[in-house]
């Protein structure tokens, strides 16, 4: 199992708070819907390199990689999304 | 018959399987109350962000670098552990369980402000100010108490590896419990870095 | 040297003190072996099995004449409250997975155990602590829950009853159903012998490994909903509760969310053994072994799509009931193509009309109707005027019982000499699925009828005009559970004073038939190399392998 440097932890480490530093700054810039979006694509960032560089997942079985993050992503999706298609229309469509 | 000594090098690659598997479990948990807060936050747009201003972003923003700190604490750990210094592994491991008290701490004042100021469920101050403070409360305290229930899980867990290490019941060749657990604390980081734009930072 | 192949040879049965078990019931509760693990699962199940079958007979002669004389509404509703909570989370979504999950598959893929093999142990303790908790339920703080398995709030709010712990042992169960899914997937994926690919794997572990997934990944949901009612009624959260700006069809969504994937757990791995049952009893290949395969993973994840169609008349958007509607009527094609695939394997193949193939010939059947009764639910315009009716309750049985029901009927009369080393009595077996199969028939045929009719579900009494309806289904009932009892006490006559069992009754060409019957303690000393498909009948007969030496081996 490829082992990281200290320097790679530390890196990815000062991404995460610089992400975070990010975010909170685009909370109080007030964009409105878009605020949303970006907010969650940091968060999505952020994620994603704990996914990689933390929890190693490049390395993991291809079971893991392969086919558990992506159901469980696409799972999420669908249940929030299948939900709204109910909560968006109610009174009528 | 099938090679498993146990820690060794295929009961590890099962161990991890096994563990991952189990994480799934703990965000598709954590994403029912997520869709839960998708709705309602649809629904109640003002009121989510009028209460929201009720949380201090100071301690939310100090809560998540605590966090991200504490991921970078096991994941050194692990690594420490590795190479081989049981030493090192320990400190940063003790490192972590402080990291997470921390977050406790700020997570118990945060709770007590709210609570003085009757922002709480069953509160006659909250539900005087409607439904959509109600439920973004509601949201509140059972999405972030779920998490610290998984933060004081972590924790315990990670004691009880100080305690095995101590032993020698993990060490650089048996590294898989500290692995798993670590995997465990990064996911409940993972939880968090969505839980605090979506209650601190709403515009 | 290939380790215990033979009857008489070594391996020591599983059931025997002498491998290194502790003797006696200890040497039981506290193994890890998946065969005892699987045994343990299959006295739990059928005793609660037994439970909700009586309770299930006290509602059919409550529900013999019309009138409120035997017990009262409130009491009705607790029965069918307790009778659906055993049922479901007891029975027919655990029985496959623990049961022939643990006993069967690590053979069946050619592995000595499951992954996790205390894990293992650990989910059944699991199991016993959340039916402990349904059971304390019933009888403490307000007594049974009369909200119908389903929990529905705002009901399940208001009421006096023990929703609490009924909920919170819904949501041990769920644990255990997770751990169980989570070793059977990581078995599947790491522990297969030597030369079992993929598509190599009998489809009774197809069908085990895609409920696996299912366990997993839509457990969790019913787990936090479970919670989130709980906290409601401890904290007044507000999420479901209308009164505080909660939406009550939000609880339907996140309740059905699992609950619908649920019922493919159930049935999945049933549909699976029946995919094993059939080129053994026609003995010939399996039709569209791809296809089969494929399907069950399909119906795993269309099937996770599908949850609305139960609230299609509860206040759920127009829009939601469109796409739900069509994405259910989607789930039905990999079903009807396992169906078509079952039948067109007995074609020009040799059959045997054994118990255990009657079982899973009925289960096509039965499995048919209900799966056909589903469409008409499937449809919005027929649901508004069927659901909540008898309708439903004969889909579902007909489906969940007649379906997983036999399907478990099946596997325990195929599996049976493996489990015990005995032999069931054939005659008997035939007469008591006869008997079953018939007041099956009489009884949820009925049902359906009376649904059609307009006669509403989870009614403690009814209108004069479904009286003489009411009283064949009665009786189908009385006849169906006759069947029942003789079919059981078959197998427990079987067991304990049937003749000694042949390795490999039946020729199957599964790696479980080249064991010993029963199967030993330690599966293989060597890990079996597999060269052929689990359903080529062709060469030296049944679970023809080679060893690692690639001698064949019978």
């Amino acid at each position: 199992m490829g082992e990281q440097s200290l320097r790679g932890y530390l890196a990815v480490w000062a991404s995460l708070l610089g992400l975070t530093a990010m975010t909170v700054t685009m909370a109080s810039l007030d964009l409105g819907t878009v605020a949303i979006v970006v907010v969650l694509a940091i968060a999505a960032t952020k994620t994603t390199l704990v996914l990689l560089y933390f929890m190693h997942l490049r390395q993991e079985k291809r079971v893991v990689i392969k086919i558990l993050i992506p159901l469980v992503i696409a799972l999420l999706a669908v249940f929030i999304g299948l939900t709204y298609t109910d909560v968006l229309y109610r009174g009528g469509g | 018959m099938s090679g498993e000594e146990k820690g060794g090098r295929v009961d590890a690659d099962r161990g991890r399987i096994g563990m991952w598997l189990f994480l799934s479990t703990e965000a598709l948990l954590f994403g029912g109350l997520f869709l839960l807060y998708a709705v309602y936050r649809w629904r109640y747009s003002a009121p989510f962000h009028e209460a929201s201003l009720e949380l201090s972003r100071a301690f939310g923003t100090l809560n998540t670098a605590i966090l991200i700190t504490s991921s970078l604490a096991v994941a050194l750990s692990v690594r420490e552990l590795r190479e081989g210094r049981l030493a090192g592994a320990k400190r940063f491991l003790a490192a972590t369980i402080a990291l997470g008290a921390c977050f406790l701490a700020v997570k118990a004042i945060e709770w007590g402000v709210k609570f003085e100021h009757g922002l709480y469920p069953g509160a006659k101050v909250l539900s005087s100010r409607g439904p959509g403070q109600t439920l973004y409360f509601g949201l509140y305290f059972t999405m972030t108490g779920l998490h610290a229930v998984h933060v004081i899980v972590g924790m315990s867990v990670f004691g009880w590896i100080l305690a095995l290490m101590a032993r020698g019941g993990v060490d650089a060749d048996r590294p898989i419990k500290l692995e798993n657990a670590g995997l465990f604390w990064h996911l409940v980081d993972i939880v968090w870095i969505f839980l605090f734009p979506l209650f601190y930072l709403i515009t | 040297m290939s380790g215990a192949s033979r009857s008489g040879d070594l391996g020591v049965p599983y059931f025997s003190a002498a491998a290194g078990a502790r003797p006696g019931i200890l040497g039981w509760l506290g193994s890890t072996n998946h065969k005892r693990i699987g045994v343990m699962y299959s006295f739990a199940i059928g005793f609660f099995f037994a439970a909700a079958v009586a309770l299930g007979v006290l509602m059919r002669v409550a529900l013999m004449t019309p009138g409120q004389k035997f017990i009262s509404a409130q009491t009705y509703n607790a029965f069918f409250t307790v009778h659906g909570i055993i049922m479901i989370f007891l029975v027919v979504i655990p029985a496959i997975p623990t049961i022939f999950g643990n006993f069967a598959m690590p053979m069946l893929i050619g592995a000595n155990d499951m992954a996790f093999p205390r894990l293992n142990l650990f989910s059944f303790y699991v199991f016993l602590a959340g039916a402990a908790l349904a059971f304390i339920a019933i009888f403490s703080n307000g007594g049974a829950p009369d909200t119908g398995w389903t929990f529905y709030v705002p009901f399940s709010l208001k009421t006096s009853v023990n929703v609490p712990m009924a909920t919170f042992a819904v949501f041990v169960l769920g644990m255990s159903s997770i751990l169980t899914g989570i070793n059977i997937v990581t078995t599947v994926h790491q522990l297969r012998a030597p030369g079992m690919t993929f598509f190599k794997m009998p489809l009774s572990v197809w069908g085990l490994y895609s409920t696996a997934w299912v366990q997993i990944l839509a457990t969790p949901i019913v787990g936090i909903t479970m919670i989130l009612v709980l906290l409601e009624r401890l904290f007044g959260i507000g999420i479901f509760d209308p009164t505080k700006g909660g939406d009550p069809l939000l609880y339907q969504h996140l309740f059905w969310i699992y609950s619908h994937p649920a019922v493919y757990i159930m049935i999945l791995p049933a549909m699976g053994i029946i995919s094993d049952l059939f080129p053994v009893f026609s003995r010939k290949n399996i039709f569209g072994y791809k296809m089969i395969a494929f399907s069950s993973l399909a119906i795993a994840s269309v099937g996770s799509l599908v949850w609305g169609h139960h609230m299609y008349v509860s206040g759920q958007s127009d829009t939601a009931d469109v796409i739900f509607s069509l994405l259910t009527f989607l789930v039905a094609v990999p079903s009807a193509i396992k169906v078509v695939n079952w039948i067109a394997t007995m074609y020009k193949g040799s059959i045997r009309i054994e118990p255990p193939f009657l079982f899973a010939l009925s289960f096509v059947f039965l499995f048919t109707v209900g799966g056909l009764t589903g469409l008409f639910l499937g449809a919005l315009s027929a649901d508004v005027q069927l659901h909540d009716t008898y309708f439903v309750v004969g889909h579902f049985h007909y489906i969940i019982f007649g379906g997983t029901g036999f399907g478990i009927l099946a596997a325990l009369h195929y599996w049976f000499p493996k489990m015990t080393g005995r032999m069931y009595r054939r005659n008997p077996a035939v007469v008591g699925w006869l008997i079953a199969f018939v007041g099956f028939n009489l009884f949820y045929s009925t049902i359906l009828i009376l649904g059609w009719m307009g006669m509403p579900r989870r009614y403690s009494d009814y209108l004069p005009r479904f009286a003489s309806l009411q009283l064949f289904a009665s009786v189908g009932s009385y006849i169906m559970v006759a069947g029942l009892a003789v079919i059981f006490l078959n197998l427990w006559r079987g067991w304990r004073r049937g003749d000694k069992a042949p390795d490999n009754p039946w020729g199957g060409a599964t790696l479980e038939w080249s064991l010993p019957s029963p199967a030993p303690y330690e599966n293989w000393e060597a890990a079996p190399l597999v060269t052929k498909g689990p359903y080529d009948f062709s060469g030296s007969g049944a679970g023809a392998t080679k060893d690692e030496a690639g001698e064949a081996r019978e």
